[in-house]
């Protein structure tokens, strides 16, 4: 299965970045070579990626990725831009390392959750931790030193982890 | 008009890169550097993907030509790959230096420490 799996991408991924050779669609050439390259890449690929990969198949789920990568995680990174330009022309800065409790279940969630919280500025994750719940944050200007929700560090990024990583 | 939208996009991102590349010379320690050298420059280059990916959809609507196409996909690609390293990278970094011994200065708290100290106890 998940050499299906490891295979569809690979060929999504190849006839991406080969759009436009006949046409705006794909000479027949390109379609073999992709064939075989996606083929070479889904089996040495097949052991590593993992059980639960028919979820990422799911066009719901990328429909939402979409919309939180447009919505919510740009609005955010939008703002937290402006925050640093701030302090970085005016040098007032008050960095620590926080602990934020996080209420998630699986690795993708944790993923997703700390890896936006990176992309927006200001704050940087050092560590997650599942076995604590917790994630270890840098936090360019800190203003409440022990957090009780993830709320004022990460605004609704959690949720929108729970649901995308379930 | 679409020419002004496209300096526009142009102008924002050449303003972040800048704001990254003074804040290595604001900051005093890795990690508040790292917040904008790596995170500054991101917005900066999603700005200039969304510029080139502007100019290659207009140019395949006036001219029809194919390349603008295979430019706006293979740049809409990169910016993925981008938005999918850049944390992992700047993660990578930071819990490294954490644990090579450079401690965040002027720190108001470090909750991290705190943590490695009580397993080492």
């Amino acid at each position: 299965m998940s050499f299906i799996i490891a295979f569809i991408w690979s060929f999504v991924l190849w006839l991406v970045l080969t759009a436009g050779t006949r046409g705006m669609l794909w000479s027949a050439e390109e379609l073999i070579a992709g064939i075989i390259f996606a083929s070479i890449v889904a089996f040495s690929t097949r052991n590593i990626i993992g059980e639960k990969t028919t979820r990422f198949l799911n066009p719901l789920r990328w429909f939402g990725f979409v919309v939180y990568a447009m919505g919510p995680l740009f609005w955010g990174m939008v703002k937290a831009n402006l925050d640093v330009a701030y302090r970085v022309i005016t040098g007032k800065i008050k960095p620590g390392i926080v602990k934020v409790p996080v209420d998630l279940e699986n690795d993708a969630q944790y993923t997703i959750l700390s890896n936006s919280i990176t992309l927006t500025p200001g704050t940087l994750t050092i560590d997650a931790c599942p076995e604590e719940k917790a994630l270890y944050v840098h936090w360019i200007h800190v203003t409440e030193e022990e957090p009780k929700t993830s709320e004022i560090v990460a605004g609704s990024f959690e949720k929108w982890a729970r649901r995308l990583g379930k | 008009m679409i020419e002004i939208i496209i300096y526009a996009f142009l102008a924002v991102s050449v303003t972040f890169n800048i704001l990254g590349s003074l804040s290595l010379h604001r900051f005093s320690d890795v990690y508040t550097r790292l917040h904008g050298a790596t995170k500054c420059t991101t917005f900066g280059t999603i700005f200039v993907v969304f510029a080139v990916v502007l100019h290659s959809i207009w140019q395949l609507r006036e001219t029809n030509n194919p390349k603008y196409l295979q430019m706006a996909l293979h740049s809409i690609v990169a910016l993925i790959a981008l938005m999918l390293t850049n944390p992992t990278g700047a993660h990578a970094i930071a819990k490294a230096a954490h644990l090579s011994g450079y401690k965040p200065a002027k720190a108001v708290i470090d909750a991290y420490e705190r943590k490695i100290r009580g397993e080492a106890q």
